[in-house]
């Protein structure tokens, strides 16, 4: 039992690596962020583009979209890292990271756009043209503020899976939270720090967990 | 005011509009009606071009609306719309709706677009919902803001489909009596409706559509007693 305490719940340990894990909890913070909202952002505009069903535009829309979710997170992250130096561009790891996830992310985010945008009324659209609003007037004013509401809680759920994933930003030398807490763990050659890392993650996850079920229930029709 | 020529719509290979030719000039209150899936709507949508016609010409004060330089969006400004089923924007408030056109389309300042739209809602009955939902609504109430949404452009012309048809009985007179006073006001109207009362006492003149043709026209009183075609008589007995 002691040797299973002083393993895991080693509170020296745990209390020496903190400032450590909490810059590394920072980074993976900043990585989320960032790659959150570029993610929505791009999603958002390949969801609007598609909806002006320009043939050519759309196919190559679509074929980002099948490639970015069809494609291994880990897979991309280490092409873009390690591969594409080949190529003569070379990405710092926190680019890397953060067009990587954002890539990836914007996918989906298109998609649940895209039914957000479908599930506004047709009637919606005609109502605002017939005012004289253009297109993209009619989109920003009338569609999607009806669209955002119904894909609160999707993109929240999203947003978590990213921030989830950003730990696989360990493997490009990224010093998020996970990669901080195994270099700690390979110093002391205590695991601890794993689960302090944990202790954190889990400390950012579940209120964002709750958040998206409170906003599922809210919308949900009763 | 309006001059149809020849205005062909198909949807893939079916023709739903076979070739209409009609004028509305100023002030005049048209009302077309006819079987269900006859082109009414159609029609209608083809006028401010919400359905792309597949051919023939549109003219709105002599200007032809098919021109590809026409700039559709200051012309949709003097053509208002009202839908059978109200489209009111559920995600403003009542005030916003009506005034939302005038602020993003005619690029009104913002005092003067409450002003007009208090003016509208003043109109239509519905001043006092001013900032309420839509979703507080009654479907007479959504219509009666819908067409103070369209009355707030300044329209020369106002279309009108069904505008009555999803409403509960007891509220079709509320939205008839504000086309009423809309026509006593001499504004230029189209109207698609089954209400053959209204359509009596307020058009001047009657179109009487079937399978994407008109098959006759004429001055209610003559229309509503002397048909002279087979198919107005026979749908004119069932609907009255
Ligand atoms: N978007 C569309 N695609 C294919 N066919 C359509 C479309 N819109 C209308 N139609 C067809 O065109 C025909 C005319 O439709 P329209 O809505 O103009 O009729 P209507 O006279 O307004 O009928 P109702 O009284 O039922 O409203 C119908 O046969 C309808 O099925
Ligand atoms: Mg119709």
């Amino acid at each position: 039992m002691d040797e299973l305490i002083h393993a895991f719940f080693n509170w020296p340990i745990l209390k020496e690596s903190m400032p450590l894990l909490i810059q590394g909890l920072w980074v993976t913070i900043k990585l989320s962020f960032f790659s959150i909202v570029f993610g929505i952002i791009l999603g958002l505009i390949l969801a609007v583009l598609r909806t002006l069903n320009v043939k050519l535009l759309n196919f190559f829309i679509v074929i980002y979209l099948d490639f970015m979710r069809a494609m291994p997170l880990l897979v991309l992250l280490v092409f873009v890292y390690y591969a594409l130096p080949y190529l003569g561009i070379t990405l710092k790891p926190y680019p890397a990271g953060i067009l990587t996830f954002t890539m990836i992310s914007s996918a989906y985010v298109a998609e649940i756009f895209r039914s957000g945008i479908e599930a506004t009324p047709k009637g919606q659209m005609e109502a605002a043209r017939s005012i004289g609003m253009n297109y993209f007037q009619a989109m920003r004013f009338i569609i999607l503020p009806q669209a955002l509401k119904i894909v609160i809680p999707p993109l929240t759920n999203n947003s978590i899976n990213v921030l989830k994933d950003t730990s696989l930003a360990s493997v490009i030398a990224l010093p998020e939270l996970l990669k901080q807490a195994q270099q700690i763990q390979a110093w002391k050659a205590n695991p601890t720090p794993l689960i302090g890392a944990t202790l954190l993650y889990l400390l950012l996850l579940i209120p964002l967990v709750k958040l998206a079920n409170k906003l599922e229930k809210r919308m949900s029709p009763k | 005011m309006i001059q149809v020529k020849n205005l062909q719509k198909k949807f893939k290979d079916i023709e739903v509009l076979n070739g209409l030719n009609f004028g509305v000039s100023s002030g005049e209150v048209v009302v077309i009606i006819g079987p269900s899936g006859s082109g009414k709507s159609t029609t209608l949508r083809c006028l401010n071009r919400l359905e792309e016609p597949s051919g023939g010409h549109i003219y709105i004060e002599g200007k032809d609306i098919m021109d590809p330089k026409a700039n559709l969006n200051k012309m949709r400004t003097n053509l208002g719309m009202v839908f059978q089923s109200f489209n009111v924007f559920p995600n403003m408030k009542v005030i916003d709706n009506v005034t939302i056109g005038l602020i993003q389309v005619k690029k009104t300042n913002k005092l003067e677009a409450i002003k007009i739209a208090e003016e509208m809602l003043i109109k239509v009955g519905m001043i006092e919902k001013r900032d309420s939902y839509p979703d507080s609504l009654s479907g007479g109430q959504m219509q009666r803001v819908a067409i103070a949404r369209a009355l707030a452009m300044q329209p020369k012309i106002m279309l009108f489909d069904e505008p009555t048809s999803a409403l509960d009985p007891e509220m079709v007179d509320g939205v008839l009596n504000i086309m009423k006073k809309l026509a006593s006001e001499g504004m230029t109207m189209v109207i698609v409706t089954h209400e053959m009362g209204f359509a009596r006492d307020v058009a001047d003149r009657v179109i009487f559509m079937d399978n994407g043709f008109i098959v006759e026209e004429g001055p209610p009183s003559q229309m509503f007693s002397s048909p002279q075609h087979e198919r107005t008589k026979s749908f004119l007995e069932k609907v009255l």
